[in-house]
């Protein structure tokens, strides 16, 4: 049981949630995530860690309203418990001086970006976020990003802020006006395919981080695997981060489609359901 | 006592005097009462057997001739003594039974359902040697468990007094479970963390309900809780603490037993269409996560042609609850024949009973699926069996050009598992072969880390509940000695 101490609507569907955490605020690291489960009869999902207050002993999590699962925790307030949580899971980031960073991420992907960029600013690399979303109010995090970036680029599919265009349109950009030695990417990941496909035209190396389908989390069911390199690799305890180049995006793709067809009846039935509020 | 003194006892003596042995060798052994089989092939929790009646139980238990070197006792891998706990099921003295079961045993009840008899006990009765049918071990253990839950009398273990040494179990499976036992008895403060929501490893999210309900395993659990176990849920050691930090706090011993983890798939073509999941996936969904049932959130596919390719006890529960949740036609697939099956014989049994399909002596080559990325069939190599491999088993071997093509929604991948990679990955010093698996000396189960012990799975591979609960009990004794000669 792990208490809710804050909650904050960046929008109507995506809200950040600080939560008590005390082992886990002290042991987690830039890439490690979370298994969340609410409710007894809840599904475990993996969430990435946002941030850590080791005085509070609180992680912060951001979380996008998308299922019966998301709402549910979304539907949470403060001083209500999340049912159960466990981690840090995955490997962190391998941080360390590599030179010039982009680091590119969409929608809620910006929020597993934040302490990356934290962490590779700390570590003496120059730091170029690239910030992409559909419209203004979906740019979220933007004054933290901007704390340990040395330069952010905002992409907006409407023009509504920033420049308009996709994030790939921001990242080649840069890499047009100087050398970049590592892009780093987290966002949906039709948009990581498309940047894993851009950089490797200018072979910029390139970790992305993969949010795939888990049930246990902790390397026992094997529901994320992914191909990469031709080789199946367990996002859970190979990754979260892969080199993208090697990752069959088309294949991941196809994976995380699963289960979209008992999760629309699911919603439908929860949405249903009368002790809905 | 020792055997011999036990066996001397004027109870036993009676017993033995009050029937001639060939008058308990030419009684047949007992039916286990089973649900009907098509009732129990549409119904997903209810228990397949049904358990012995206390006549059936004590008819059984005359059967055994109480004989002087015990041979059933050496295929016990925790040592149960069974010839004691049989007569007292004889003579009627069914707690007492219960009893001497748990004197060695964390888990009867759970053994007593899933422990593979015919090649343990039951394999070396001296029955067998006279052509007869084994005395029916695991059905009356079975017996003597539940009709002490049921009475409400439940024992709780004699423990010693408590040493105030802090000691931590790592993994709640039944190699955890039985450590925990032991030490709690041996007076020690025992914490078991757990990385999953529930305790019980395997037992939970593994075996299904049909075989092996929670409900059992939960009593079993409160039992080492009312001897004091602590259990910490949701906490990956080696991830939310350290073993470093279980040393600062002051436990004194670790025993690691993490369990099995990363699937193994076969690496064929189509392997990862949707639609094609390991057995620990499908199992964890329908049986830790409750997937099949409307209020769990959890989804899971309820295919109508299922295949799961392997032939061992987690193959048979896959295809039994893909049967159950509604499967036309569930398929075994597997490469060898039908002898060389490791799953426990009554698996197969009830699974041929149940409807489904053995394809023996076929070999997944590919996968193939449809635009949506969903499987749609499977390609089969037909095998026939070669000479002898390594395992002693006649290998198979492909039968040139001889493929088959059938169709499947759903395909369930149970060929084994690697060791769960969180703990070696994340301690430092820890010897580790190339399997992932940790090494220890074999007698006492301790690590390259002398602080570590481990055991089950982690350290086999992948085997069996009772096996996992072997090593559980050996470090445990094993841990008691080298922390008293550590102290002084």
């Amino acid at each position: 049981m792990n208490k809710i101490i804050s909650k904050e609507y960046f929008s109507a569907n995506v809200i950040k949630f600080e939560v008590e955490a005390p082992l886990i605020a002290k042991s987690r690291k830039a890439g490690h995530f979370v298994m969340v489960k609410v409710g007894l009869k809840g599904e475990r999902i993996p969430l990435t860690i946002a941030d850590a207050d080791l005085q509070k002993g609180t992680i912060t999590l951001v979380v996008q309203k998308m299922g019966v699962s998301s709402t549910k925790l979304c539907a949470l307030e403060v001083g209500e418990y999340i049912t159960d949580m466990v981690g840090p899971l995955g490997k962190a980031t391998h941080i360390e001086k590599f030179g010039t960073v982009v680091c590119a991420c969409g929608g809620v992907g910006t929020a597993p970006m934040m302490p990356i960029v934290a962490a590779l600013k700390a570590a003496g690399n120059k730091v170029i976020t690239v910030l992409a979303a559909r419209t203004k109010d979906l740019i979220i995090l933007e004054e933290q990003i901007r704390v340990n970036s040395d330069e952010v680029i905002i992409m907006t599919d409407d023009g509504s802020y920033g420049t308009q265009g996709l994030v790939t349109n921001g990242i080649e950009s840069v890499i047009n006006r100087e050398k970049v030695d590592l892009c780093v990417t987290i966002g949906p990941a039709i948009m990581m395919k498309f940047v894993s496909l851009l950089t490797k035209k200018y072979e910029v190396p390139t970790l992305a981080s993969l949010n795939t389908i888990m049930v246990d989390g902790t390397g026992m069911c094997g529901a994320c695997r992914v191909s990469v390199g031709g080789k199946t690799k367990f996002v859970c305890v190979d990754g979260p981060e892969f080199d993208a180049h090697q990752v069959d995006f088309d294949e991941m793709l196809m994976r995380l489609g699963g289960y979209r067809d008992i999760e629309r009846e699911e919603m439908a039935h929860f949405q249903a359901s009368p002790t809905h509020s | 006592m020792n055997h011999t003194e036990e066996r001397a006892q004027q109870w036993r003596v009676d017993l033995r005097n009050a029937m001639k042995p060939k008058e308990r060798t030419d009684i047949a052994r007992v039916h286990m009462p089973e649900l009907d089989a098509e009732y129990r092939s549409h119904t997903r929790v209810e228990e397949v057997n049904l358990g012995l009646t206390a006549e059936q139980a004590m008819q059984e238990a005359k059967r055994c001739l109480d004989c002087a070197n015990p041979s059933c006792m050496l295929g016990c891998p925790v040592g149960i003594y069974i010839p004691k706990f049989v007569k007292q099921i004889e003579r009627g003295e069914f707690l007492e039974a219960a009893k001497t079961l748990k004197e060695t045993s964390a888990l009867p009840a759970v053994c007593g359902r899933v422990c593979p008899q015919e090649k343990q006990c039951e394999g070396q009765c001296i029955h067998l040697k006279m052509k007869k049918e084994s005395v029916a071990i695991g059905h009356l253990e079975r017996f003597a468990a539940d009709y002490e839950r049921e009475s409400g009398n439940i024992s709780v273990p004699k423990t010693a007094p408590n040493n105030n040494i802090k000691i931590a179990g790592v993994g709640s499976g039944p190699a955890g479970l039985a450590f925990a036992g032991d030490m709690a008895k041996l007076g020690y403060e025992v914490v078991v963390f757990e990385a999953l929501h529930e305790i019980g490893g395997v037992l939970k999210y593994g075996i299904p309900e049909f075989r092996l309900p929670n409900e059992i395993v939960d009593v079993e659990i409160q039992n080492l809780q009312s001897m004091g176990v602590h259990f910490i849920t949701n906490c990956v050691v080696g991830k939310t603490i350290t073993i470093k930090d279980l040393e600062d706090d002051g436990f004194k011993g670790i025993f690691v037993a993490s369990g099995a983890g990363l699937p193994r798939f076969m690496n064929i073509k189509g392997e990862n269409y949707v639609g094609v999941m390991s057995s620990n996936e499908y199992l964890t969904r329908v049986n830790l996560m409750d997937a099949a049932s409307a209020d769990s959130d959890t989804p899971v596919f309820k295919g109508k042609k299922v295949a799961v390719i392997g032939g061992g006890n987690t193959a048979m529960d896959s295809v039994r609850t893909a049967r159950r949740l509604g499967a036309d036609r569930a398929m075994i697939v597997y490469r060898r024949s039908e002898e060389e099956m490791p799953a426990r014989l009554e698996e197969v049994k009830h699974a041929k009973e149940e409807g489904i399909d053995f394809l023996t002596l076929h070999n997944p080559i590919e996968y193939l699926g449809n635009e949506q990325g969903r499987v749609t069939h499977m390609r089969l190599q037909v095998m026939e069996l070669g000479e002898p491999d390594a395992s002693g088993r006649r290998s198979p071997v492909e039968v040139p050009g001889k493929t088959e093509l059938v169709e499947v929604d759903e395909v369930v991948v149970s060929v084994g598992v690697s060791p769960n990679p969180l703990i070696p990955q994340s301690v430092a010093g820890l010897e580790v072969t190339k399997w992932g698996t940790v090494v220890v000396n074999n007698d006492t189960m301790q690590s390259a880390v002398p602080i570590i012990f481990a055991g089950g799975d982690i350290v086999r591979g992948g085997a069996t509940v009772i096996l996992a609960m072997g090593d559980g009990r050996k470090a445990a004794a094993a841990m008691d000695n080298w922390i008293k000669n550590s102290e002084q």
